[in-house]
């Protein structure tokens, strides 16, 4: 049975202006999972981030984190709670030491030099632990915020675009880190922009637009319900009708009866054992395809998909 | 209940700050404040008459103490709250389970430290030029903590309402300095005339200014409980307006 780490109910946000970030979002979030948080610029993702850490008031809504509502047990569920933000915001003058054991401390707790040793091995950060934040490379400096966030041993870390503006290198570094992070029991709910990295690493997935939930489920499942398998077969002589047997639902003729597409499947596998049987059942009647292309959707189309339906209906 | 861990990081984070500024925050106001003590102590001083029994040189050291409080108060703790507003790295102090106590111990507490540091080295440096003695020293250093202290709180709220570094200068180089050079740091404001010595009443720093040197020389234009009074108002009104701050997230917490 998942245990609720983060409850959100029914939370707004309406910025002065008027602009509303947040509408009416639910969501909870269990223990040790890693949630990956997808939408387009300005969805409301950082928004939502901010509400439940504090960086932000929210207009309506609770958020209860371990159990407390936030309004009220905010000091205790903060100590539990880490925030990589999306900006390097630093005291760049001060060494890369010193600023880890100032946020453990700032989150209330022992000062600890093993565990500070720790965290900057973990994250190659060790060797450069008297050095300026400043004299960093871009990259290294969203390490050191990734250290920050770490230091006090969070169980609830928010990861917001961890991986935005970094390496290739790096990028398979912090996912790697995330994997330990995920080992050790910590839940994770990351925004980003690379959906990829979303699928890569999530349990599951929420896509946010225009401050609306607009899906929330399994990655897997995700892929399963709305996943979809491509195909086309370049013919070496047009056909004008398909052979007998083959469904016109998922397969049809285009481009003046020079390719057979194939649109099915649902993201588990099927799809491709349906392309397969196309193949034979062309190869039957005496069809000669000179090319096959086949393509899995991604989550990013997948994705893609739900925010361009979004829009139209907005 | 406190916080004291996050506290005590803020506190000691803000002082790693201090010392890594240290030549220029020290040295700075020492040189300045030296400067004054030679011209108006030690060359010009010795030709005036003393006031109310005090000697010229020794009768402005409360007055040139009160003015390096009340500017090094109010710019440490403006820039220490400003400076991670203007970095970004303000998220981190709004994420952590850190409330009003705990900030105001740890920004206000540093920056108050910081100007009694300096008080230390100024009272110091004066003893170089000028020849002193403090009549009741646990009372000024009591009055020295309250007045930085008050004006630690106010620095901290021009630092969050200030969203660029001149306003960050503004009230400390055009309202305090003017007002404390006014409030009868180089004389006493029984020496003006009518109608200048009840105007010069309405300046609250004259009240500062009086209520240290009475814990100096034991003398006052004014009455040093109206000092101690307008002190202790002044903090608790400080305090109240960062509470409301706090509680409303004013230009913290969009």
């Amino acid at each position: 049975m998942p245990e609720p780490i983060l409850e959100i109910e029914n939370l707004s946000k309406i910025y002065a202006g008027g602009f509303k970030a947040l509408d009416c979002v639910n969501l909870t979030i269990n223990k040790g999972e890693i949630f990956a948080l997808l939408g387009p610029n300005g969805a409301g993702k950082t928004t939502l981030i901010g509400a439940v850490c504090g960086l932000v008031r929210p207009t309506s809504g609770t958020i209860r984190a371990f159990g407390d509502d936030l309004a009220q047990g905010w000091r205790k569920a903060r100590r539990k709670i880490g925030l990589v933000p999306q900006e390097i915001g630093v005291d760049m003058f001060d060494t890369v030491e010193r600023q880890i054991a100032y946020s453990r401390g700032m989150f209330g707790s022992a000062p600890d030099k093993g565990r500070i040793e720790e965290v900057l091995r973990s994250l190659s950060l060790w060797d450069k632990r008297g050095e300026q934040v400043r004299t960093l490379s871009g990259g290294m400096k969203r390490r050191v915020l990734i250290a920050k966030a770490l230091s006090h041993d969070p169980e609830l870390l928010f990861l917001d675009e961890p991986t935005a503006g970094v390496d290739v290198e790096l990028r398979r570094d912090m996912w790697r880190q995330i994997d330990i992070l995920r080992e050790q029991g910590v839940t994770i709910i990351l925004t980003t922009h690379y959906i990829e990295e979303a699928e890569e690493m999530a349990d599951r997935v929420g896509v946010i637009d225009k401050g609306r939930i607009l899906l929330i489920d399994e990655k897997d499942a995700m892929m399963g319900r709305l996943g979809r398998t491509e195909a086309s077969f370049t013919l070496a002589e047009p056909i004008f009708e398909l052979p007998p047997g083959i469904s016109s639902q998922t397969v049809g003729i285009q481009d003046g009866g020079r390719t057979i597409t194939y649109r099915g499947g649902d993201g588990t596998g099927k799809g491709k054992q349906e392309v397969a049987e196309l193949a034979r059942k062309l190869i039957e009647a005496g069809i000669i395809f000179t090319a096959l292309d086949q393509k899995e959707s991604s989550l990013e189309d997948i994705f893609v998909g739900l925010v361009e339906r979004s829009e139209a209906a907005a | 209940m406190i916080n004291w861990r996050s506290a005590l990081a803020i506190y000691k984070n803000e002082l790693a700050r201090f010392r890594r500024t240290m030549f220029g925050s020290v040295v700075g106001p020492v040189l300045t404040t030296s400067l004054y003590f030679i011209v108006f102590g030690a060359a010009i001083g010795g030709r005036m008459a003393s006031i109310g029994g005090v000697n010229y040189g020794a009768f402005i050291v409360p007055g040139l103490l009160m003015l390096t409080l009340l500017s090094e108060s109010t710019s440490n703790a403006s820039f220490g709250i400003y400076m991670p507003k203007f970095t970004g790295a303000i998220y981190e102090l709004l994420s952590a389970p850190v409330g009003v106590a705990e900030t105001l111990l740890g920004f206000v507490g540093a920056a108050a430290t910081k100007s009694l540091i300096l008080a230390s080295i100024i009272l110091l440096t004066a003893k170089l030029f000028v020849n002193y003695e403090i009549a009741h020293p646990i009372l000024a250093l009591g009055y020295i903590i309250l007045v930085a202290a008050s004006f630690s709180l106010l620095g901290f709220i021009l630092g969050i309402w200030a969203d660029g570094f001149e306003k960050l200068q503004m009230i400390p180089l055009l309202v305090l300095t003017p007002l404390t050079f006014l409030g009868g740091t180089f004389y006493s404001i029984t020496m003006l005339a009518e109608p200048w010595r009840s105007v010069a009443l309405v300046n609250p720093i004259v009240y500062l200014v009086n209520g240290l040197r009475w814990t100096f020389y034991g003398q006052s234009d004014v009455n040093i409980w109206v000092s101690f009074g307008l002190t202790m108002t002044f903090l608790i009104t400080c305090v109240t307006c960062i509470a409301v701050i706090f509680r409303t997230g004013w230009r913290l917490r969009t």
